[in-house]
């Protein structure tokens, strides 16, 4: 077994190389292979990997990447999320992908795979639009559809005819992948010391470019090690992010969070590697069936799945509950509607209910976080210091 | 002092229609007709008829405010409400209006909800919209009607049969049974047959802008002849009737070589025809309008006009394949359209239409036309080597509309019209 921090180091390499070496190299091993880049939030890996195929995320270039092409895309008052995607394309970082996919999540990555489709980007272009009817026999049976679909355009590609076999397989892989993501987050919801949200989320965005056998190494290695009693409780407040879904936040502001007094003990940065929750059936004569079915009933709540019927506040709500949150961080990207248009819904529940909340906007490659940072800590004094009364700020 | 814009036969019938709506609206409670709230991209305006429903749009009513100059109090209203500057303007032009008591443009007060209709159509923020509306009308019923995008410049059968599915075993059920009414498919189809008729008159009327001089100028007024056809009338006699008399008064203008009215009367002199890509700003409408008039130059097609239906590619209702029929029209409406489909039904406007230049208004706040704009605008310039212009501005937020800022660039674009008019004609010459 790795020691932690060498862990921890390959991760942080692999999670930011805006290059995507390891799936270059992944692809050189064997002719015909095919790479397929997924932007957020969700898509289900296990098709393409049944494929033989090799999914890979795209989360923009983050605070790593000077924008300039991309800038000549979009209108300023447009979230840096689909810039920072055209410039990374433009520069030839992604000249090893075979195909695209922009899972339905708003208006504006919708249209970006138009602009990919327009600009003849990768040899397919695919708009995944997931179900918004979430009857099986409707929703289910359309969201089938619209996997078929992505399988033919890697069919045409790799001649892989996928079979029963190999997805249950895929599946049963993706299921152990998020098993042990949730065990992270389980022992850290008791010990967030054990390891801080900043590993947490190198470990788990490596997880979106690196094949899933070696990422369900790691994360078996990384399970074990926090297993044990290390590191030191701090004085903090345990906290849920939220909103920060697609555009991701820098490294540093995530780091920023946690030292400015807040043990971040759920979020939803990488939401899509935990999108669906608990198993899907592995071992169905229908595994596209077994896939729709879990999106349909065990997804997580999302800003891009319409909720009425299963309100996002209180499942937000018993996030906080379960994890035994002191109180709840917005942090939605500048221009993201989802997110944004989600606030006033959230905030509003969380006045009534007392959920202690603060809120604050981003973009990917602000590196400056001093405002935040005190606005985070004075929300963590808020509580340690005033607890019996919930205090919004 | 602005003088009274000039009133045709056309424009007093559609003002009838539209305070008879909000009269039936006023009196739902009483008559006990139920009140569906819908959006115009994808509205079921011969659906809500067939279980005789009154429709409520709330996006007309955003703009209806701003043109009322009402719509900044509303905004600020929605922001004090956790609502984010950054966002649809149209939506918290609608909360902060409900904020304040609901009362619509014409003053009268409109009733809740029975119906929340979301037919989900190329706008992301539309179901944001509804999840918002749904907190506060916790009673009423919940219509969720997924449209597949049209994401690889098509309508695949299985996009239909999932839209038709939706339409039989969701929405015509729940629609039963709050309107007490059942489904009486021979009443759709006659619906249908008038949709499809005044579909017939109203591309009918946005192909004489073909003529020169253009008859009508295709965008600022073209958003007033897209008013019966969008906000419930499509499939009823009275909008058949109306596209007629308006197709009868602006033949007669073209028998008599007459451009366009605007505000201020009768355009004189056609300069420059354009192609216009993006909703309207609201807040300024005049203004912004008489900007374009006062340099001659008349818009001879827009997409903005498209939103609530694409006609002129062909595609019309079907009676013979209703429920299919609704789906369809669902899916073609202009944002349900990818980006390629939109480069080339705007090309295809500026060859058909014989335009001069095209120019974006990029709506701040309107992520659905407005993200892939520039892109869009690049390729039409490199595919039709015309000039183009690009102007920015909000639907209803009057904070967004600086004139200052929109008539220096616009000033800007229509000197480079002039130029390309001198070059062209001495190539000519030469």
């Amino acid at each position: 077994m790795k020691a932690i921090r060498e862990l921890i180091a390959e991760c942080s390499t692999q999670a930011f190389d805006l290059h995507f070496t390891r799936a270059k190299e992944w692809k050189a091993e064997k002719e015909g292979r095919v790479v397929v880049g997924y932007m957020p939030i969700y898509f289900p890996r296990e098709i393409i990997h049944a494929a033989g195929a090799l999914p890979v995320g795209i989360f923009g270039g983050g605070d790593r990447k000077q924008v300039i092409k991309g800038d000549a895309y979009y209108q300023s008052y447009i979230c840096r999320i689909p810039r920072s995607i055209m410039e990374l394309v433009l520069d030839k970082h992604t000249a090893h992908f075979d195909g695209y996919i922009f899972p339905s999540i708003c208006d504006v990555i919708r249209n970006l795979s138009g602009i990919f489709k327009q600009q003849k980007i990768g040899k397919f272009v695919k708009y995944m639009d997931f179900p918004q009817n979430f009857l099986p026999e409707i929703g289910g049976v359309y969201y089938q559809q619209e996997m078929a679909h992505v399988l033919k355009y890697i069919k045409d590609l790799n001649g892989v005819e996928v079979t029963t076999d190999a997805l249950n397989h895929s599946i049963g892989l993706y299921n152990k992948n998020r098993e042990l993501i949730e065990l992270i987050y389980h022992i850290r919801q008791e010990f967030p010391w054990r390891l801080s949200i900043e590993d947490v989320y190198h470990v788990i965005r490596a997880g979106t470019v690196i094949p899933v056998e070696e990422h369900n190494d790691i994360l078996k290695q990384v399970c074990a090690h926090i297993q044990q009693d290390i590191g030191k409780p701090q004085d903090k407040i345990k906290v849920v992010i939220s909103g920060a879904f697609c555009e991701q936040p820098s490294i540093g502001l995530i780091r920023a969070i946690e030292e400015a007094g807040c043990y971040v003990v759920d979020d939803d940065y990488m939401l899509g590697s935990r999108m669906i929750m608990g198993p899907v059936d592995p071992d169905t004569d229908n595994p596209l069936e077994a896939i729709a079915s879990a999106y349909i009933r065990q997804s997580q709540y999302s800003s891009s799945i319409y909720d009425v019927h299963d309100p996002k506040e209180l499942r937000l709500a018993k996030i906080v509950k379960d994890r035994g949150a002191d109180g709840v961080i917005f942090a939605s990207a500048s221009f993201c509607d989802p997110s944004l248009l989600d606030a006033p819904i959230f905030q509003n529940a969380f006045d009534r209910m007392g959920i202690r909340y603060m809120a604050f906007q981003f973009s990917e490659n602000i590196n400056q976080f001093k405002v935040i940072k005190e606005q985070v800590g004075a929300f963590s004094d808020s509580i340690k210091l005033w607890d019996e009364e919930p205090i919004v700020i | 002092m602005p003088q009274e814009a000039q009133k045709e036969k056309s424009m007093i019938l559609q003002k009838e229609m539209i305070n008879g709506l909000f009269d039936e609206l006023e009196k739902a409670k009483e008559t006990g007709k139920k009140v569906c709230y819908t959006f115009v991209p994808g509205n079921l305006s011969e659906l809500i008829r067939t279980f005789d429903m009154l429709p409520v749009y709330p996006e007309i009513n955003a703009l209806q405010s701003a043109m009322r100059k009402k719509s900044g109090a509303y905004i600020k209203e929605a922001e004090k409400n956790a609502h984010s500057e950054d966002v649809c303007t149209y939506v918290k032009c609608d909360v902060g209006m409900m904020l304040k008591g609901n009362i619509g443009p014409t003053g009268q007060k409109i009733p809740e909800p029975d119906i929340l209709l979301l037919s989900y159509t190329g706008c992301f923020t539309f179901m944001k919209w509804f999840e918002t509306l749904k907190r506060e009308y916790p009673n009423a019923e919940v219509i969720m009607l997924h449209t597949p995008y049209q994401e690889n410049g098509e309508i695949r059968p299985e996009m239909t049969e999932y839209m038709v599915k939706q339409l039989r075993e969701e929405a015509i059920p729940k629609m039963e049974k709050i309107s007490g009414v059942k489904f009486d498919e021979e009443k759709l189809k006659k619906h249908l047959k008038l949709a499809k008729e005044a579909q017939d008159w109203i591309t009918k009327i946005f192909e004489t802008t073909k003529h020169r001089p253009s008859p009508i100028d295709a965008y600022f007024a073209g958003v007033y002849y897209i008013g019966p056809i969008n906000i419930g009338f499509r499939g009823t006699q009275e909008a058949v009737d109306y596209y007629k008399e308006l197709y009868s008064e602006i033949q007669e203008r073209i028998d008599l070589g007459l451009g366009p009215i605007t505000p201020e009367g009768e355009m004189k002199e056609e300069k420059y025809r354009l192609v216009v890509e993006g909703p309207p700003n609201w807040t300024s409408f005049r203004e912004f309008w008489k900007i374009f008039y006062d340099m001659g130059a008349v818009i001879v097609a827009s997409s903005y006009t498209k939103v609530g239906g694409v006609y002129d590619m062909g595609w019309r209702h079907d009676p013979e394949r209703p429920l299919e029929s609704l789906a369809e029209y669902c899916m073609n409406c202009y944002t349900n359209l990818n980006i390629p489909q939109r480069i080339d039904l705007l090309s295809k406007c500026i060859q058909d239409y014989h335009a001069d230049g095209y120019v974006t208004n990029s709506i701040k706040s309107c992520n659905s036309f407005s993200a892939g704009q520039l892109g869009m605008m690049r390729e039409i310039e490199d595919r039709l080597e015309i000039p183009v212009g690009f102007i920015e501005s909000d639907l209803v937020d009057p904070r967004y509309f600086s004139y200052s800022n929109i008539k220096n660039r616009l000033e800007s674009f229509f000197q480079m019209l002039e130029q390309r008019k001198i070059i062209t004609a001495t190539e000519e010459v030469v």
